[in-house]
């Protein structure tokens, strides 16, 4: 006998997959193999590839990052690979500094340990150093996420009837996000992932609108960006409303719009992100094939 | 002193129906060898703590060992969901599973609450979000001296700690290295502790990087080499992702799982 409701279990599995952000990225690789043309010879990526290079970008000037397992640990090794070499990276499992050859599954891989600078204890990492303010940047996946970035990786409603869809929980972020100095989050472009409202709130991004961080006396300046596989949206510093700064490339403003449970606003100037270069993307592979490309 | 036993009668020993329970390792040294062991002896009505229940926890759950599960992060790290799990909460297969569930912050706080002997744990933590609504061991206090508000969690005090380490002596003083995660916080606030070992020396050579748990503070140590597979022990054995990406399919379906358990943890010795 299977778990009942195997149709409506999907929905679950999904946001689940996207908020445990499953190391299963070489599947969708294969499965949404879009390559866009630049027009150079043969520079081709998947939709996958484009944001986690973009969400690598955001790190630029970032001294420390907090990662999250799957595609912000993705992320954060790519721009230590690429442009920020000296990016110390912190795993909640109490590494300091790890330098991983190879993605890691799990936050508790061994090379994560193996090539830290220091190894802490799970209080420590969360108390001493998180807790404390010294690290720049929270880099987060989601599973549902609203206008005001705040997030949601505990239940899902699966309507009336219906008992809650189970996510994995909170996890590290709810303090993540309140007391890294910054917060960027990626995760995939849908209306599944972004609501209109969500089922719990988790985490706070901006909580309600403008001042709640103050209010709520989180540390932290709150999230800066979200990466998606469509463009980047960013906080109105008016409202706190995600508004579309910029799309991908081969990406149309109206197929953001429609990928958005709610009215998505959209900057007077949207940008277009720069194409992936050739060594951002040879990175990106030998990190996840698990290679090195550096001498 | 801790006596050097066998798992089967540390565990016959230590662990009783209805007792809360925690069986930590932060990815590292997960002490499945132990939790099989619950599962052969028919122990139930567990409730049962640990900051990411991972496949462990999947698998004691999916066999109606845990009443309640206390906890912070429940998923297949880097693979999906923990299906046994879920079952367990959405349809109450095979039986109702009753959640307390914190932040990783929280959860590392109340081990330390609890080790310290402490009622509770302060924290600048659960600001603005709903989990407090859904938690009778999450509240607030103000601090006496500035005034602020901050968080307060509830110790833990298992009934019985579980863990596994790279080695003891034969005296039963405990080393155990790498990322250490939360087990040195839940032993020492646990009224037993189990721990299992990949090797029992003569002298404990000293490490600048090892948490030790010195003999008076354990009970029982058993050796159960390999007893974290798939987790791992540095310096002996490494995690085996592939079992952590195999576990999604098997343990999807009730059957499929029922037959895993019953071929490598039943019928195993």
């Amino acid at each position: 006998m299977t778990v009942n409701n195997t149709a409506t279990d999907t929905a679950t599995d999904t946001a689940t997959d996207t908020a445990t952000d499953t190391a299963t990225d070489t599947a969708t690789d294969t499965a949404t193999d879009t390559a866009t043309d630049t027009g150079s010879p043969a520079v081709t990526w998947t939709p996958d590839e484009l944001m986690t290079v973009n969400a690598a970008r955001a790190l630029s000037g970032s001294r420390t990052c907090f990662v999250g397992i799957g595609l912000p640990s993705a992320a954060a090794n790519l721009a230590r690979r690429t442009s920020e070499p000296d990016l110390v990276l912190i795993y909640e499992s109490g590494t300091l500094g790890s330098k991983p050859s190879r993605l890691p599954l799990s936050i508790g891989d061994g090379e994560l340990a193996a090539t830290a600078d220091a190894v802490v204890s799970v209080p420590e990492i969360f108390n001493y150093w998180l807790q404390a303010g010294r690290i720049d940047v929270g880099f987060l996946g989601a599973a549902q996420v609203d206008r005001f970035a705040n997030i949601n990786t505990t239940v899902i409603d699966r309507g009336p009837g219906r008992s809650e869809g189970r996510l994995p929980g909170a996890g590290g972020a709810p303090e993540i996000a309140a007391s890294c100095g910054k917060v960027l989050m990626v995760l995939r472009h849908s209306r599944r992932n972004f609501v209109e409202k969500l089922d719990f709130v988790t985490t706070v991004g901006h909580g309600s609108g403008p001042g709640d961080r103050a209010r709520l006396g989180l540390l932290g300046e709150g999230p800066v960006a979200v990466i998606t596989d469509l463009g980047v949206l960013r906080p109105d510093p008016e409202t706190a409303q995600l508004v579309l700064t910029e799309i991908h490339p081969g990406v149309t403003v109206p197929q953001v719009i429609e990928a958005t449970g709610w009215k998505l606003r959209i900057a007077d100037t949207v940008g277009v992100t720069e194409p992936p270069t050739q060594a951002e993307l040879a990175a990106l592979r030998a990190l996840k094939s698990g290679g090195d490309t550096r001498a | 002193m801790a006596d050097i036993r066998s798992l089967r009668d540390a565990v016959a020993e230590l662990v009783h129906d209805g007792d809360t329970v925690a069986m930590e390792g932060f990815t590292h040294l997960i002490p499945f060898a132990a939790a099989h062991e619950i599962i052969r002896q028919g122990i139930t009505d567990l409730t049962l703590v640990r900051m990411t229940p991972d496949v462990i926890y999947d698998q004691l759950i999916g066999m109606g060992v845990a009443r309640r599960l206390v906890f912070s992060w429940g998923g297949n790290p880097g693979v999906g969901s923990l299906h046994r799990f879920r079952d367990a909460v959405e349809n109450g297969w095979p039986r109702p599973l009753e959640l307390d569930e914190h932040s990783h912050a929280g959860m590392a706080n109340r081990y330390v609450a609890g080790a310290s002997r402490l009622p509770f744990a302060v924290l600048r933590g659960y600001r603005g979000s709903d989990l407090p609504e859904r938690s009778s061991t999450i509240a607030t206090v103000t601090c006496p001296f500035t005034g602020e508000e901050l968080a307060a969690v509830a110790a833990v005090n298992p009934d019985v700690t579980v863990i596994h380490a790279q080695r003891a002596d034969r005296r039963g003083n405990v080393q155990l290295w790498g990322l250490v995660g939360v087990q040195k916080e839940a032993a020492l606030a646990a009224d037993r502790v189990l721990v299992t070992v990949e090797e029992i020396v003569d002298e404990l050579e000293p490490r600048p990087d090892a948490v030790v748990l010195p003999s008076w503070t354990v009970h029982a140590v058993a050796h159960v080499p390999n007893g974290a597979h798939p987790s791992y022990a540095a310096g002996y054995t490494v995690r085996d992702n592939d079992f952590y990406q195999a576990w999604d399919p098997i343990s999807r379906d009730r059957e499929t799982f029922l037959a895993w358990i019953r071929e490598h943890v039943l019928e195993a010795p």
